[in-house]
């Protein structure tokens, strides 16, 4: 017994040590931020001389016009909200009728949607951006460098793996809940939207989860739809454009980076159980 | 049964947003994509696109940047997947221990994976270029005094230190699922028995786990493959070396490289050809994983 403590406390002891060392970029990025310009040449690695630097460099920051951090971080809100209502709403919907019609019509699309998981963004890429200029052309309609574009793009992206886990807990789902509304007089819809809709909720929170993460972090199709430097930009387009335009200023770079986490962080410790299983679920599933 | 027409306009109803974002930006690019693989399009709108077949393809088979950037992948992608599963595979051991703060092990070392990959792999920079030099010069550790990512071969470690550092957490979640599942019981019979840690891992808990390291395997493969956020950030492709006499940029991953072709060498025929050839080593991979896992499953 008193050798299996030892060794348990051995464990516990390199488990720690081990999650320090995972933790120490994020010392750095902290203590950084912090500091003034001169501090980060001289002494990286130590505490900075006062916290009240941090002051400055947050008033830097807002105030830099090439970060426009404050116009980023709405920009980003409004993208990934937008993003994940009308994709949690119209997956949520397409998978309930999609379970609920056996057709050859419904089978065939389904798997269309399974099938296009696999097809990587890269290879949709650079015709989706001329694809967009061709229907502005046509339509009139601008959908490069506008909110209502990215988010029609996020729909498309993210609808697939949606509609799959929404797909697999329908399936789930007694019908003759469905029928009893049905005879008490619900039209279909109502049946969706009063009785489906909140049993979802468990798997709705799971595809939140997936996209708001992958959508909040997201900077491959935001680069492409709306690019740097655009009047709307991403938090992390903003950031690569701040880095890469000028002299790099680590101590401001690093005050930006540290809020671009700090949100996500923020809701991953409220809600991590839901965060790790939702993320694990929904790729292994995927 | 006839379907009443109300059923079939909420079918069309309810499917239609999402079938028409679908194929507005995954089927009709994806078609077009293709197709422009085999002309000389220059990706501007409405200008007529000349057939030239397989000429862009034959193209790719001359081109040593982008022989090399693929070499370099294939060896990343394998490298970090066989890094990433051991490291995962060693905290999901560890934090499955009765330890005293295991859950918030396992939520820290997690963590990585909520942060998007540019920005860790701007943090991560910083780190390599200042930090670290800084901690060689303090603790006279030789190797740490240059940046590793000004070497081309240390760059090439340094980006796979990093996506394991970020992924691991994650892949060790789908271990620490796996290892719950063993049966106590199991282990305490083989306990009883005589067989030490060792053993009860090597015949017990291993083959009990193994469907989660042909999921693990695939799942880190693909990634790493598909690879860009960290890839930009943390290297942007550099530093540059020679490859069969020609200067190539030393961390250019695929995904980096097809942009780059498209959007800085405004080759857009070629890197759309190259996305292609993207596309097919990965329909090939999902292939082998949906073969692999069924294998799995009918063994149990």
């Amino acid at each position: 017994m008193r050798r299996r403590k030892a060794y348990l406390l051995l464990l516990e002891l390199v488990t720690a040590l081990l999650f320090v060392l995972y933790f120490s970029p994020f010392y750095i990025l902290v203590v950084n931020a912090f500091k003034s310009r001169y501090e980060v040449l001289t002494d990286v690695l130590g505490l900075p001389d006062s916290w009240s630097q941090a002051m400055a460099n947050l008033r830097a920051i807002l105030a830099n016009p090439n970060l426009r951090f404050g116009a980023s971080a709405l920009s980003s809100v409004i993208i990934t909200s937008c993003s994940l209502v009308v994709i949690a709403l119209f997956s949520a919907m397409a998978a309930w009728v999609l379970v609920r019609t056996r057709s050859r019509v419904s089978t065939f699309v389904f798997m269309m949607y399974v099938a296009a998981m696999v097809i990587p963004f890269q290879v949709v890429m650079l015709p989706l951006v001329s694809w967009m200029r061709m229907i502005h052309q046509w339509t009139g309609i601008p959908m490069l460098r506008t909110y209502h574009g990215l988010i029609f793009a996020y729909l498309g992206f993210g609808s697939s793996l949606s509609i799959f886990l929404y797909h697999g807990f329908i399936k789930g789902i007694p019908k003759e809940l469905e029928e009893a509304a049905i005879i008490d007089g619900c039209s279909r819809p109502q049946v969706f939207f009063r009785i489906i809709l909140p049993i979802l909720r468990p798997v709705t929170v799971t595809v939140l989860i997936l996209n708001g993460i992958w959508i909040w972090n997201d900077f491959l199709l935001p680069l492409l739809m709306l690019g740097i430097g655009n009047e709307i930009q991403t938090i992390p387009l903003a950031i690569a454009g701040f880095i890469g335009s000028f002299v790099k200023q680590w101590e401001l770079i690093m005050l930006a980076l540290l809020l671009a986490i700090v949100p996500v962080v923020v809701l991953f410790l409220l809600a991590q159980k839901h965060i790790i299983r939702g993320m694990v679920e929904g790729s292994v599933k995927g | 049964m006839r379907q009443s027409t109300e059923a079939k306009v909420v079918f069309w109803g309810f499917l239609s947003p999402t079938l028409f974002a679908f194929l507005m930006i995954i089927v009709i690019p994806f078609i077009l994509g293709v197709y422009y693989s085999f002309t000389e399009w220059t990706g501007v709108a409405g200008a007529s696109n000349a057939w030239v077949g397989l000429q862009n393809y034959a193209d790719l088979l001359r081109e040593k940047r982008f022989f090399y950037s693929f070499a370099v992948t294939a060896a990343y992608s394998l490298v970090s997947m066989v890094v990433i599963n051991l490291v995962a595979f060693v905290l999901a051991l560890l934090v499955t221990q009765e330890l005293k703060g295991r859950n918030i092990y396992r939520a820290g070392f997690f963590l990585p994976n909520v942060i998007g990959g540019l920005i860790l792999g701007y943090i991560w920079q910083f780190v390599f270029n200042s930090a670290l030099p800084r901690l060689g010069d303090l603790l006279s550790i030789g190797f740490l005094r240059k940046s590793m990512l000004a070497d081309p071969r240390t760059a090439f470690f340094a980006l796979v230190f990093v996506v394991s550092w970020q992924y691991a957490g994650y892949i060790m979640m789908i271990y620490v699922a796996a290892l719950q599942n063993v049966p106590q019981e199991l282990l305490e019979a083989a306990a009883i028995d005589g067989a030490g840690p060792w053993q009860r891992l090597r015949h017990i808990t291993l083959p009990m786990i193994a469907p989660a390291f042909t999921v693990n395997s695939f799942l880190t493969l693909v990634n790493s493959f598909k690879q860009f956020d960290v890839n930009v950030s943390l290297t942007g492709g550099m530093p540059t070396t020679t490859f069969a006499g020609e200067p190539v940029f030393a961390t250019e991953l695929l995904a980096m490289n097809i942009y780059n072709t498209a959007l800085a060498m405004n080759d857009y025929a070629r890197g759309q050809a190259k996305a292609v050839v993207f596309f097919v080593v990965l329909a090939v991979l999902s292939l082998l994983q949906v073969y692999f896992n069924k294998k799995r499953e009918v063994e149990l």
